[in-house]
């Protein structure tokens, strides 16, 4: 109830200032205000999210890191078995989305130090829009750079470990955006969390891994499924979109009240 | 209250007594016939499991609570039966282990049911890690919104596991498996000695942590008074 009545108002805040600036400025600008008033969480939310992919753009930072970073678990996994064999494409699915989980972290530790600096988010939890705007916006970011990382590193790990899908490939990509949403949305309101607690980039990993399990087992299982063709990963699948909905609905429910932690 | 930790504390000591002799003297429990001895355990492993799955329960229930209310008091229930609920969990997995190795012929297998327990007691563990690790004033929030997201997480690991294999044997309670009914007699009786103990360390576990908080709000209002008297004796 309280929730409601909180995004009503801040509707209707940003209305009369949107109708405020387009009187007083007649400016181009005030269209686009006008507009972000009308849809002001669409609109938060898409430019937050532009925002960080130019500021990405620009940096390369996290997804420099990454790429690097699970090009080393690749090279050092190679070491501890023999990757041609027949017998990896059994272990490839762990290996990936390993390699993938680790190198999310670092994109995911740093999605909220940014906005720390200046007191940015500071500033956006005194100010009426509302907060599941800032989080779709922060959450589907790292859903880009994940997918980005997982869109560059696939063709190496098909060369590297000579990899074949003996099953239903087109499969492959559905798992890959259902379960890289689920580390997505969890780690980010993890890391919102943990921004609240001492060292905060080892507790990241302490808190999502643990609740990331039927996750990352429902990845790794659907991934051999359909690399081995040996069962079916419809069951992974099903469980993956079910795990989405039920986390993408919580970190949705909770976000507000762990922004606002005092 | 006061009268009643003490009759407490003696109902406990007397039921942990009998459950224990009852389950390890032939007199009580039948020996199995072909595990033998060994299987007394199982009137340990068990009800433990029981009593930290129903802790985990508590903490669920106190979290949501503390959502709504933001009542201190729900905040240190999910504290105490976290806690207590890993130290229940903790006995399950390390009972477990010493009856599989001579049973199964190994410690450990990657089993369903030895599987979720032990994720369980990882996502406990990292509530807890969150609330050590988290400033004082916001951790009964953030540890509230963790304990809802372990809780959530609880039957995708059931199912996940669960299609992933499972060798564990079969539950006694509803899973099919016949029991001699001086077993279950046992059973239950030491599920209700380790919930009796379970509610003990729980209570005096809260009577801690209520007078710690209590103590550092002394503290905490005791340094804001003496600031103040400070300004007022440099003011005048």
């Amino acid at each position: 109830m309280n929730r409601a009545s909180d995004t009503g108002r801040s509707v209707s805040t940003s209305q009369v200032s949107a109708q405020q600036t387009r009187a007083n400025l007649g400016h181009p600008a005030s269209a686009v205000a006008l507009k972000m008033a009308v849809q002001p969480a669409k609109g938060i939310t898409r430019a937050t999210l532009l925002k960080d992919l130019r500021l990405e753009w620009r940096s390369k930072d996290a997804i420099n890191s990454m790429l690097f970073f699970s090009l080393l678990v690749v090279v050092v996994f190679s070491f501890s078995f023999d990757p041609s064999a027949e017998e990896s494409r059994q272990i490839a699915g762990g290996l990936v989305w390993v390699a993938f989980l680790f190198a999310s972290v670092v994109a995911l530790n740093q999605t909220w130090a940014r906005e720390l600096r200046n007191q940015v988010l500071d500033a956006y939890r005194v100010s009426p829009a509302p907060p599941n705007s800032l989080f779709l916006a922060k959450a589907l970011g790292n859903f880009v750079f994940v997918a980005v990382l997982e869109a560059l590193m696939t063709p190496l790990f098909i060369a590297f470990y000579r990899l074949r899908a003996l099953g239903p490939a087109w499969q492959l990509p559905i798992v890959a955006a259902l379960g890289t949403w689920a580390l997505v949305v969890n780690g980010t309101f993890f890391a919102a969390m943990s921004l609240r607690t001492r060292s905060r980039e080892i507790m990241l990993p302490l808190l999502l891994f643990p609740i990331s399990i039927p996750a990352i087992l429902a990845m790794v299982q659907a991934t051999t499924a359909i690399l081995t063709d040996e069962s079916s990963a419809r069951f992974w699948i099903v469980l993956l979109v079910s795990y989405d909905l039920v986390f993408t609905t919580s970190c949705l429910l909770l976000f507000e009240t762990v922004l606002n932690a005092e | 209250m006061k009268i009643a930790l003490p009759i407490l504390i003696v109902l406990t000591v007397i039921l942990l007594s009998y459950a224990g002799y009852m389950a390890l003297s032939p007199n009580g429990a039948p020996t199995e016939q072909t595990m033998g001895n060994v299987q007394r355990i199982f009137y340990y492993h068990v009800p433990s499991a029981w009593t930290a799955f129903l802790l985990f329960f508590i903490n669920f229930g106190a979290s949501i609570y503390y959502l709504i209310k933001r009542s201190p008091a729900a905040d240190i229930v999910a504290l105490v039966s976290a806690e207590v609920g890993v130290v229940f969990c903790t006995i399950v997995l390390i009972t477990g282990p010493i009856w599989a190795r001579p049973v199964w012929g190994i410690w450990w297998t990657w089993d369903m049911r030895l599987t979720s327990t032990l994720v369980l007691w990882l996502i406990y563990v990292s509530y807890l890690v969150l609330r050590r690790f988290s400033s004082s004033g916001q951790t009964a929030l953030l540890a509230a919104a963790l304990a809802v997201f372990g809780a959530l997480c609880v039957p995708f690991v059931y199912f996940s596991i669960w299609f992933f294999r499972t060798q564990h044997p079969q539950p006694v309670m509803g899973g099919g498996g016949s029991i001699d009914p001086r077993m279950l007699h046992v059973l239950l009786l030491n599920w209700l000695a380790f919930s009796c103990f379970a509610f003990l360390v729980c209570w005096a576990r809260y009577r801690v942590e209520k007078l710690q908080r209590d103590v550092d709000e002394a503290h905490a209002m005791r340094s804001l008074m003496d600031l103040r008297n400070r300004r007022q004796q440099r003011s005048a």
